[in-house]
């Protein structure tokens, strides 16, 4: 007999059946970087059914401390984080059906994304994307079990949860322009863990019995720790969750096609629908341009001007080395002609 | 200069007796510009309900978003 979630079983609240609850589960992780990463792990290892897992991005150095799935051989492989991440999570647990997709998830194409899922856990960089995310699965019925950490604080809040719970729109009636991320502040494993661990442990009690919508937080280094019960800030005008919700974030559209990426000089361009990269063709037109020109079945990567440039076979690309969109571009026009 | 003490999310803190309000703790902190959801001894503060005193060994719990991940 198979005795790999016997440990788990043992755990009174869970047990037998709350274990056959999780094989049964089908789970959402958006994005894969320190937190997706971490979350991940768990999951797979708890033995969901189906794991997905989506990211945009490639795995670079100064991933490698907080971002427990990827090794230095992926960087230098120059990966995508969805790619290596599914290599790994399969090599963990291969009862559980790992799928990574290398994609941007916008308003445009959220929703066929998360159909098939059981619920979404959080492992994006920034507010706006989670808003985003907000709407998709208050829309679709499902919840998403919110996670964000900086420094050595992190932030959990598990949504749709419960009925007649706050949505994080209604928490958050306004985003201001600029919001604390990974550009401006460093962040420490140890919050990555303990976030993502709540994340995780509120997706098995949501599953085998009943989590407690409550906004949490921790420092790790100040040693503070807040949980506040938030169901009175429920808005029942909230675009996002009342009878007369209008979903704001699921209609921006293609509104928001060029990003500064989480931690780093680096823009992402985004090229409309109809154009996606044929990579050894990229490779062939640019290769009088630019030097340390390499290709493999996802990136075609080089160094132009100075500056890295890697391009998605979805039709992307990513400008290292600026946090400037106009710089971005002119780079981008002057290589593609 | 005196001292007030509250205690913020789980630890002693010793604030100037002047940091007289809500709002004005939360500028002390240098948080004010956060978004946050803030609860005083037990009962959580509407955004508009800011102005609130504080007193000697008030309960304070602030959580703030943050946007990494």
């Amino acid at each position: 007999m198979n005795e790999k979630y016997s440990r788990q079983e043992l755990f009174a609240p869970i047990g037998k059946s709350g274990q056959e609850q999780i094989r049964r589960l089908k789970v959402l992780i958006m994005g894969a970087g320190a937190l997706g990463s971490a979350s991940a792990e768990m999951l797979v290892r708890a033995g969901v059914r189906k794991l997905t897992i989506v990211d945009r991005d490639m795995i670079e150095w100064s991933n490698l401390h907080r971002q427990q799935l990827y090794t230095e051989q992926d960087v230098i492989d120059r990966l995508p984080k969805a790619i290596s991440a599914q290599n790994r999570l399969v090599a963990i647990n291969s009862d559980v059906a790992v799928t990574g997709i290398v994609m941007d998830v916008s308003a445009t194409n959220v929703e066929e994304l998360i159909k098939g899922h059981d619920l979404v856990v959080d492992g994006t960089d920034n507010m706006e994307i989670r808003l985003l995310m907000n709407d998709a699965t208050r829309k679709a019925g499902i919840p998403f079990f919110m996670g964000a950490c900086v420094g050595s604080y992190g932030v959990t809040f598990p949504i749709g949860v419960k009925q007649n719970q706050p949505c994080l729109h209604c928490l958050i009636e306004t985003l201001p322009s600029h919001m604390m991320t990974c550009d401006t502040a460093g962040v420490i494993s140890p919050v990555v863990v303990t976030t993502a661990a709540r994340q995780v442990a509120a997706v098995l009690k949501y599953k085998t019995g009943e989590v407690t919508p409550k906004l949490q937080s921790v420092d790790l280094w100040t040693e503070e720790h807040a949980s506040i019960d938030v169901s009175s800030f429920k808005k029942v005008d909230c675009p996002s969750c009342s009878s007369m919700a209008t979903y704001p974030f699921l209609q921006l559209g293609a509104a928001t096609r060029t990003a500064v990426l989480c931690g780093r000089d680096t823009v992402q361009l985004t090229f409309p629908p109809t154009r996606q990269f044929e990579l050894a063709e990229v490779a062939v037109a640019i290769e009088g341009k630019v030097t340390e020109l390499k290709h493999n079945d996802y990136v075609t990567v080089c160094l132009f001007q100075d500056h890295r440039i890697v391009f998605f076979r979805d039709g992307r690309l990513l400008v290292h080395g600026t946090k400037d969109v106009t710089v971005a571009r002119k780079l981008t026009a002057a290589l593609l002609g | 200069m005196t001292l007030k003490i509250v205690e913020v999310n789980g630890v002693t803190r010793e604030v100037p007796e002047d940091v007289q309000s809500v709002d004005h703790l939360l500028k002390h902190l240098g948080i004010a510009e956060r978004i946050l959801i803030v609860e005083l001894n037990r009962t959580i503060l509407e955004k508009n309900a800011y102005d609130q005193p504080i007193h000697n060994r008030d309960q304070i719990e602030i959580i703030h978003f943050v946007g990494g991940g």
